[in-house]
């Protein structure tokens, strides 16, 4: 096997085996982002130079993972190289500070090689709304990576990073892992800090992982998740160790599958692969029923009503004045307002701003976001109720697999039908993983997402890592199909 | 008069800076001044990806002040978001509080100017961030922008429209500010912006029951501009009703040079600021314990103070009052007091001579110079006889330009009381002397002459000649004769 299909916890065996070099693990990666990404076109910014030098300068952290690789979303701040958010309005932006998840991966000495394409501000399902370039899918080039994520899940899937870092407010880890046949996981609302994460949807984001195997989520989940006191909305809780949860175990484990999750909109493949996610499930011990999630119909639409209304105010600050994009057309403010923002900003992202604008108007205020807050305690509720039954809840997720690059991009009702299974994880603030289970007949992968108790990531991942280590699925590789 | 037919109706919007020493949502310095765009850091310049961490202090000056202000405190309070765009504005929204404001119904007693008391309700306090400054001059056309200030906490106080007139505007600013001042949660510095109003004003007939359309004059920062502007208002919009016009609901701005108001924004352009609960930030929640814990630590308030006054100094009424009415008169009399005795002599002192000249200077109290220490050895100095009342005032006035121990002054300027009986009985006799007309109008019964003698001793000894030495030497003296 390459270096670069092996796994974070398989690249340390062979460290600590002395069969690899660290050196050779950060070559075997930068040739393969030479090799591969004008092909998969992850990268906003390859920062692959001078990797000798880096690696000398973390020579003296005493950490296992010093020097190993990690691929970042480009809407996580990094200190000194660009966070664009794949966008025009921050082509040229740079943090002059790191975000807390980025102290923490440099605290480790991880190397980033680069910051990841994604919608432009996670806003979409695809990828496509990048200002800069579309991400393809490194099973089929012609098809989308998923997104928002879409450039984490494709580089790593291609084996460019080993491992990266994404954010999820509806979906966005989950279903790129889930296209690119990966695990992704978007932990609990508050476990990791969103200090530094460029705001979508304030009460909804969350970064998250996505990895080659369900071990290494655990690792990286070690490493990124923690109280931060710069982010109110991060819980004390307290440090756990998720490794401890890699247990080849599901006996007696009881697992629920909301009916509502298998209408009419779900690809068929994608029903029938979940169906047997369950035989296997059962096979190892675990009992698994049908339950229901009777306002998970209503949570798609409450969820763009909360999203898009937070966006409006959180992209408000892309004005033109401080930093950003600055038309240079204009003759008196507003005009540098309306036109920075009018050719700043790409069509999805203008879209969401108006509807969460209108969302808030005085007059209808009441009728849509407040209502979308009603129906999301609601949400909570019941899955509230059905964890006093079931430790984890088993469901696809995503209603069909990749699709092709341009094929859904002018109907963007169609987009949004995308995240109806994610989305009511965001708006009740749990965890949720993807695991990869198959491959469609066109041979894209298709994924099922476990959906933890809040702050009970390791459920999730003992239920996907058991699952993982008695199936095969992770051993497909891409085939870079044109 | 015309104005008789109409009833005034003001409400006041208080802004009042906190005096916390960071800024409400980051550990930015909230100090005044320095160099633009010093005083900031991602966060409160609303770089992507930063959140706010709410300062408790805030919440507990908040809390304090509402205490005070004898306001409910809201035990389940939150921040909301306000939507706007202006270039001071980092976030393109101000957090503040809408519906859930820490402190509501509260009440303060003015005096309404004519001699009688009246409670003003206040409708809520609430927290929110201050925005940052424009400068518009001396680049060229452009503005700069300078968010030093961005994100210092302020309180905004809202009182309800029972407000009667101009005079009852500035006694209730008068006696917020007071309070904030005793309560040592604002340094209300009105020429710094540090307090400031927003002041509604309608009338309507009298007898209606319906309120007059309002206008709004933002940002006021004097009480003589308030006091003005109120003014100026009543009698604008009086013209427009007896000229069978309707007051228009507009934004204002008071301009101090022409002494009229001008169009801001009219109701056309009212904006839809889009209020929602800000979610970076956890809901406040206030336990009895901790609202208990901030009421221990409020200080006496000028009413209890006052009542002390006329208890354990024997002040009067009037002097009591005027005194606690500023935190800072009132501290520095009890400082003056504990070191000197005599609270009569210090009364005088602080109400007559020490408030003369800050108003010819126009300063406020806490701009005085010298503390307790020097005006306590003033008095001293004078019930000691070592220099007299009228020496004491030119010691005062040096005081002001240059603190230093009065001892050091007088010392200085030679101004020690002459109270050797043989230098005084020398300049008695020599005035006698030159005034012989006195002495006959003395011994025919006019006491107004030894007035007169004793002045032109003091007046010849530069001030120096002990006045009580004087006033019985020419008695003793002129008897003789």
């Amino acid at each position: 096997m390459e270096i670069y299909e092996l796994t974070v916890h398989e690249l340390l065996e062979k460290l600590d085996k002395k069969e690899i070099t660290k050196k050779q693990i950060l070559d075997s990666y930068a040739s393969r982002i030479s090799e591969k990404e004008k092909d998969v076109q992850a990268f906003i910014t390859i920062t692959d130079d001078n990797l000798e030098e880096k690696l000398n300068n973390v020579s003296s952290n005493p950490s296992k993972f010093a020097g190993l690789p990690i691929g970042i979303k480009d809407n996580i701040c990094t200190k000194g190289v660009k966070t664009t958010c794949a966008s025009k309005m921050l082509e040229n932006f740079v943090s002059p500070y790191d975000a807390t998840v980025m102290e923490k991966i440099n605290a480790e000495g991880l190397i980033s090689l680069g910051k990841l394409n994604m919608d432009e501000f996670a806003m979409g399902g695809s990828t496509e709304h990048s200002y800069f370039k579309k991400t393809r899918n490194p099973w089929n080039l012609n098809k989308v990576p998923g997104g928002s994520s879409g450039g984490s899940a494709a580089a790593v899937a291609s084996g460019m990073v080993p491992w990266a870092l994404g954010s999820d407010t509806g979906g966005s880890i989950r279903e790129p892992a889930s296209f690119c046949g990966i695990v992704g996981l978007k932990p609990t609302y508050g476990l990791v800090s969103r200090y530094g994460l460029v705001a979508f949807a304030s009460s909804l984001d969350q970064i998250g992982t996505l990895t080659k195997d369900v071990e290494d989520t655990a690792i990286l989940l070690n490493i990124i998740a923690g109280h931060d006191s710069k982010d109110t909305t991060s819980i004390n809780h307290e440090k756990e160790d998720y490794t401890l949860a890699l247990k080849d175990d599901v006996k007696g484990l009881k697992i629920g599958v909301p009916i509502e999750y298998f209408g009419e909109g779900i690809d068929k493949e994608v029903r029938e692969a979940i169906n047997k996610v369950i035989e296997k499930y059962k096979e190892l011990g675990a009992t698994v029923e049908e339950c229901s999630l009777n306002v998970a119909e209503y949570a798609l639409a409450t969820y763009y009503i909360i999203a898009c209304a937070e966006a409006s105010s959180n992209l408000g600050r892309f004005d033109g004045i401080r930093y950003g994009y600055r038309s240079k057309n204009y003759e008196n403010l507003k005009d540098i307002y309306k036109n920075s923002r009018s050719e700043g900003f790409g069509s999805e992202v203008k879209r969401r701003i108006i509807l969460g604008t209108y969302v808030l108007s005085s007059g209808y205020y009441d009728a849509y976001y407040k209502k979308a807050q009603q129906v999301r305690t609601l949400v909570k509720k019941e899955f509230a109720k059905n964890f006093e039954k079931y430790d984890v809840i088993l469901a696809p997720t995503a209603p069909n697999v990749a699709f092709d690059i341009g094929s859904k991009i002018d109907n963007p009702l169609q987009m949004y039908l995308s995240d109806i299974c994610t989305v009511p994880v965001n708006i009740a603030g749990l965890p949720g993983i993807n695991v990869p289970c198959g491959l469609n007949n066109e041979g894209m992968p298709i994924g099922f997402q476990l959906i933890g108790k809040p702050f009970d990531e390791s459920t999730i991942i003992r239920a996907a890592y058991t699952y993982e280590k008695n199936t095969n699925f992770r051993k497909n590789k891409p085939e870079f199909k044109k | 008069m015309l104005r008789d037919n109409y009833e005034v109706v003001i409400g006041l919007e208080v802004h009042a800076e906190l005096s916390t020493k960071t800024k409400i949502f980051c550990s930015c310095p909230t100090e005044f001044g320095g160099e633009p765009n010093t005083h900031c850091c991602p966060i409160c310049m609303a770089l992507p990806g930063t959140l706010p961490v709410l300062n408790e202090k805030v919440v507990e000056y908040a809390v304090k002040a509402g205490l005070a202000m004898n306001c409910e405190i809201e035990k389940n309070s939150k921040n909301d978001r306000k939507n706007y765009f202006y270039p001071d504005l980092p976030k393109a929204y101000q957090i503040s509080q809408y519906d859930r404001p820490l402190c509501k119904c509260g009440k303060i007693t003015i005096d309404d100017g004519l001699g009688e008391q009246k409670v003003i309700r206040i409708t809520r306090i609430h927290i929110e961030e201050d925005a940052g400054k424009l400068n518009h001059d001396d680049f060229g056309g452009g503005s700069l922008v300078d968010l030093n200030r961005a994100g210092v906490p302020l309180i905004e106080i809202v009182s309800e429209p029972d407000i009667r007139s101009s005079k009852e505007a500035e006694n209730y600013l008068r006696k917020v500010k007071s309070i904030l001042e005793y309560i040592e949660v604002s340094d209300c510095k009105m020429q710094e912006g540090s307090l400031r109003a927003d002041v509604n004003v309608s009338v309507r007939k009298k007898g209606d029951t319906k309120l007059g359309t309002r206008t709004e004059m933002k940002n006021m920062n004097s009480f003589h501009s308030i006091v003005r502007g109120i003014e100026y208002e009543i009698d604008r919009q009086i013209d427009v009703l007896e000229a069978g016009g309707k007051v228009e609901q507009e934004t204002l701005r008071w301009d101090d040079v022409s002494g009229r108001t001008f169009s801001m924004r009219d109701k056309e352009d009212a904006q839809d600021y889009r209020y929602f609960p800000d979610p970076d930030l956890v809901a406040i929640h206030l336990s009895d314990e901790y609202i208990e814990n901030v009421k221990k630590t409020l200080p006496e308030l000028p009413e209890s103070r006052k009542v002390r006054y006329l208890d354990e100094y024997k002040l009067t009424e009037r002097e009591a009052k005027l005194l606690t009415a500023s935190k800072y008169l009132s501290d520095l009399f009890e400082q003056t007091v504990s070191k000197c005795g005599n609270p009569k002599a210090v009364c005088n002192w602080i109400l007559s001579d020490i408030s003369r000249i800050l108003n010819e200077e126009e300063k406020e109290p806490n701009e005085i110079p010298f503390n307790s220490d020097e005006l306590s050895e003033l008095i001293t100095l004078i019930d000691k006889g070592t220099i007299s009342s009228a020496i004491a005032k030119k010691v005062l006035e040096e005081l002001f330009k240059d603190p230093k121990a009065p001892s050091k002054i007088i010392e200085e300027k030679g101004w020690v009381q002459i109270s050797d009986e043989g230098a005084i009985k020398e300049i008695v006799l020599e005035i006698l002397a030159n005034n012989p007309q006195s002495i006959q109008d003395y011994k025919g019964g006019k006491d107004r002459a030894l007035g007169f003698l004793v002045g032109q001793a003091m007046k010849q000894s530069k001030g120096k000649a002990n006045p009580q030495m004087l006033n019985k030497m020419f008695i003793e003296e002129m008897n003789k004769m």
